[in-house]
């Protein structure tokens, strides 16, 4: 099993996200987001940080990098894709997954371990948890509001696209809590909160977030 | 060299706070004829030649601005 984990100038979790897919029991490929070679992985994590320096949009720039073009057109294919936060704001810049990640309401730069709703445990990237379990994992983010129009956001919660909800206060003012959305099949998944950064108990709240990179392990094996 | 100007602001309906923080100033300040504020961004493009409007259309509302939480405006006039 090969999970690529791609890097951008200017990201920052990409050495925890390989840590954490390689706990899971996976092995992680390093790709880079100029080139053009996605070296026959078999799902694709797009890690959190500061790509492009989040001029213009967060995530804006590294939308339009060569190798996300690619990741868009693997991922209408089929093929899993799980952003983190960065990453979030990526797929949602290229188009892959609804709404946008904006300012937080309150301006700050918000960073605390946060309780979190698994909404959908049916996607690629959440099948080991149950639905409506609650975990804690590291938020942090100055731009990770959730937004979209009343229309758009209706019709998202009526097709069960919210996959993660904020639960015990909503850090940025995200609209209807929303914390991570699915695309339409469940294989595309992103969330601002980082659950690459609690697998393992000496340096995480908890080990609650290897559950994304477990799941993922079966969804590729039954695919 | 020909300009191209490219305004865009948040949609009415996605709030705003950075427009609200500096209307908050405004108010400390003692600037009590303003009553809102949205903040924006404004592209200044230089243009080879004449310019493609459809071209420039698609490079505003594709690239410079997020069509999902952003309106744009193209002025190409002064060319």
């Amino acid at each position: 099993m090969r999970i690529g984990v791609i890097t951008f100038p200017g990201s920052l979790d990409d050495v925890d996200a390989a840590r954490a897919v390689r706990l899971a029991g996976a092995e992680p490929v390093a790709l880079w987001h100029a080139e053009h070679d996605l070296k026959d992985v078999d799902a694709i994590v797009l890690p959190g940080g500061f790509s492009y320096g989040d001029y213009l949009r967060a995530g804006a720039i590294a939308a339009r990098a060569p190798m996300v073009q690619d990741v868009v057109d693997r991922a209408r294919k089929g093929m899993p894709v799980l952003g983190i936060c960065n990453g979030f704001q990526v797929l949602c810049e290229a188009g892959l997954l609804p709404g946008a990640l904006t300012r937080n309401s309150h301006l700050h730069f918000r960073n605390r371990d946060q309780r979190l709703r698994i909404e959908r445990a049916d996607t690629a990237w959440t099948s080991d948890y149950a639905t409506g379990q609650e975990i804690v994992v590291p938020v942090k983010n100055g731009e990770g509001r959730y937004v979209a129009s009343p229309a758009e956001l209706e019709r998202l919660e009526g097709e069960g696209r919210v996959a993660v909800r904020y639960v015990g206060g909503n850090p940025n003012g995200s609209l209807r809590d929303v914390a991570g959305v699915t695309g339409e099949d469940g294989r595309v998944v992103g969330l601002m909160p980082h659950p690459e950064h609690a697998v393992e108990d000496l340096t995480g709240p908890s080990t609650d977030g290897l559950g994304f990179f477990t799941s993922i392990l079966e969804a590729v094996v039954s695919a | 060299m020909p300009q191209v100007v490219v305004d865009v602001v948040l949609k009415p309906e996605i709030s705003d706070p950075q427009g609200q923080a500096v209307l908050g100033a405004l108010g400390r300040l003692g600037h009590t004829q303003v009553t809102g504020v949205r903040q924006g961004k404004h592209f200044v493009l230089d243009v080879e030649g004449t310019p493609d409007e459809a071209e420039l259309r698609q490079i505003a509302e594709t690239l410079l601005a997020n069509p999902v939480i952003e309106d744009v405006e193209l002025h190409l006039s002064g060319v």
